[in-house]
């Protein structure tokens, strides 16, 4: 029994990461010891300049890539070790992730995007549809459920891909720009559904963005440059971004 | 389960663009097509020309006059042998092992009744040849003993040479007919056996021998012996294991009754039955074969353009797989899901294929009046061997996919 929790475990916690890439002759230090602990239930924003080292931090913390040095745990796993197929289970089990561009698959049914990961779980159909109604429902898209993912609009296939992060209860969401390609009213309607997700259940959310209108949302604001974090603050006037209700 | 879900992947991508897979799955369906009509056709010539010979009975050795030169089908003889009589009495006298014999002497006329004529082989022969080449009596009898003795003007006829003389409905039996200006009575007829690749099997009438070589047909078959020429002697072997020893006693008895000094070439030729249709039957099988396997070149074409489909849907669908591997999808998995898309893919060409193969046999033996058998053992070969083709092809460019790395995999435009 420990009587000094204070907090809990960060469900991120990583340790001077850095990252080389070898260009020939030229070495690249696309990151150059980040260092960070992220919380369950937080909602925070990595901010920086282009080139700053941003996506290849995410690709890192998604499980997606390997840090060249330093130390990851994931919700308690590390996985700076481990192989291809090990991350992949990592990824599904873990990690939703929310991207610019969707990333639905054409010409299939928005329930039926929303079961892929749980298709790589390992769940049985019935299973899989019923946690992707529910899944789409808590979206707000309960009455989609059949539509053709290219039938939708571009606010709705976001909310879909959103559902898909969420459908296998993973530890972390990590959405790169998940406004960039939407028009404002529909990114403010996507802002407020993560807000409102986080809120409401605890979900924790990591952006990747250089649009301070999706910063000024967080209740954290992580700023990075040249491979280093810069800046980490908690974001004192978090602005509400669900306007009605 | 995995799998379940995997080839409902593959239908559900088949079905998104089915231009292009009704496209890359004629290329298989062609190459089985082409290999199921081929040996369904070549197989049933292959039993088509086996039931001629065979039924005109099995295990029947036949001995004609002159050597046969040229293998199978040339029949072309040196010099103007001739068989006799008493060549005949030598091998009914001496051969063992035998359950019937018989002799034949047969020329080519024409039988007139009424007005109207039929022209037909005229066969001599004695009683038991109509056994031995496997007539069955249709009404009447057969020629007999007595027949023989008496050189009788009696005359059984097949159903080719009843159609041309005869009205439907009219009894051939005891009408009278003339051959060679003689008299000749009816008395019976044959059951069909039908047309085959000789000919009209039908148009044959039969008369006693002693009948054909003494008053229909004299002058032709005064030997050079003074001694009555035959045709044909004809030897049914007891059963498949005597026949080898019934051909070389009868070769052995003609040999020494005409004098073949060792060495010397037989200026006659015994000829069993089985080995015809076993030659005959290695030539087809041979040609089939050969058929078929250039069919089954056109089937590796449709594979190559199996593996070009493939390649191109990878490169397509580069951010799917990338997005799946970021969702949690192994290597294992996106390397099946594009592997049993290709094997799906190649499978339904082949069963596609076998629909055009059996339709394209039928086709044609409908045309050309060939008989087409098609062999189960082919189709199941013809489907399996599509389905290797898609897991041969398929497997390079599904490797490909499935070593994708997932960051480059999202960034691809
Ligand atoms: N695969 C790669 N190979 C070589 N250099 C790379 C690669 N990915 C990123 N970089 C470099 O690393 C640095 C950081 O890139 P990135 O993480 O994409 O920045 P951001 O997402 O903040 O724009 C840049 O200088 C970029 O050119
Ligand atoms: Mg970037």
């Amino acid at each position: 029994m420990t009587t000094t929790t204070t907090l809990p475990d960060p469900v991120i916690d990583a340790d001077l990461l850095t990252k080389t890439y070898k260009l020939g002759e030229h070495e690249v230090h696309a990151l150059q010891g980040a260092t960070l602990k992220i919380y369950p239930g937080d909602l925070l924003a990595i901010m920086g300049p282009s080139g700053s080292g941003k996506s290849t931090l995410m690709n890192i913390l998604g499980c997606l890539d390997q840090a060249t040095a330093g130390t990851y745990r994931l919700d308690g796993v590390d996985v700076e070790n481990l192989k291809d197929d090990a991350l992949a289970e990592i990824r599904n089990r873990k990690i939703g992730f929310v991207f610019q561009s969707f990333n639905l698959l054409r010409r299939t049914s928005a329930l039926s995007n929303v079961e892929q990961p749980l298709i790589y779980s390992g769940l049985r159909s019935r299973e899989r549809r019923e946690r992707s109604a529910s899944a789409l429902r808590a979206v707000g898209l309960g009455d989609r459920l059949d539509h053709q993912a290219n039938e939708l609009s571009g606010g709705q296939q976001q909310r879909v891909a959103i559902a898909r992060a969420l459908v296998t209860d993973p530890a972390i969401i990590l959405a790169d720009e998940p406004t960039g390609n939407l028009d404002s009213k529909s990114g403010a309607e996507i802002m407020c559904l993560f807000q409102r997700l986080n809120e409401q259940k605890g979900i924790t959310v990591i952006f990747v963005t250089h649009d301070q209108r999706i910063a000024s949302h967080c209740r954290r604001i992580i700023r990075i440059s040249d491979g280093k974090i810069v800046a980490d603050e908690v974001n004192a006037d978090q602005l509400k971004a669900c306007i009605d209700v | 389960m995995f799998l379940i879900e995997v080839i409902r992947l593959a239908f559900r991508t088949l079905r998104s663009n089915p231009l292009r897979a009704v496209l890359t799955l004629l290329g298989i369906s062609i190459g089985v097509g082409a290999v199921i009509a081929l040996i369904s056709i070549g197989s049933g010539v292959q039993r088509y020309v086996t039931d001629q010979f065979t039924s005109a009975g099995t295990n029947v050795i036949t001995v004609t006059p002159g050597r046969m030169q040229r293998g199978f089908g040339g029949g072309a003889f040196a010099q103007p042998a001739q068989l006799t009589m008493s060549d005949w009495r030598a091998v009914a006298n001496e051969v063992q092992g035998t359950s019937a014999m018989g002799v034949s002497f047969s020329r080519a006329s024409s039988i007139i009744y009424t007005g109207k004529s039929s022209n037909v082989n005229i066969n001599g022969v004695s009683p038991q040849v109509g056994a031995i080449q496997g007539w069955t009596i249709a009404s009447g009898r057969f020629i007999d003993d007595a027949d023989i003795a008496s050189r009788s003007r009696v005359l059984v006829i097949g159903q080719s040479v009843a159609k041309d003389l005869f009205e439907s409905g009219e009894d051939p039996i005891d009408q009278s007919v003339r051959v060679n200006g003689l008299p000749f009575r009816i008395v019976g007829t044959l059951v069909a056996k039908g047309a085959s690749f000789i000919g009209d099997q039908d148009a044959i009438a039969f008369v006693p021998i002693t009948t054909a070589q003494e008053r229909l047909f004299g002058s032709q078959s005064q030997g050079t012996s003074g001694e009555r020429t035959i045709s044909t002697i004809l030897l049914q072997a007891n059963d498949d294991a005597s026949r080898p020893a019934v051909q070389r006693d009868t070769t052995q008895i003609l040999a020494d009754k005409r004098k073949i000094e060792p060495g010397e070439p037989n200026d006659f030729t015994v000829l069993s039955q089985a080995e015809l249709v076993n030659s005959f039957g290695l030539v087809l099988a041979a040609l089939t074969t050969f058929l078929g396997a250039i069919a089954a070149i056109s089937l590796l074409v449709g594979g190559v353009g199996i593996m070009n489909i493939m390649l191109v849907s990878v490169t397509e669908r580069t951010r799917e797989i990338g997005l799946r591997k970021a969702i949690g999808a192994k290597s294992g998995a996106i390397l099946s899901q594009f592997l049993i898309e290709a094997i799906v893919l190649a499978t339904l060409g082949g069963i596609v294929g076998v629909l055009i193969g059996v339709a394209g046999a039928a086709l044609a033996s409908r045309l050309a009046g060939i008989p087409a058998d098609v062999q189960p053992a082919s189709v199941i070969l013809a489907v399996g061997f599509s389905t290797l083709v898609g897991l041969f092809f398929g497997l390079w460019p599904a490797r490909r996919a499935s070593r994708l790395s997932p960051i480059e995999a999202l960034r691809f435009e």
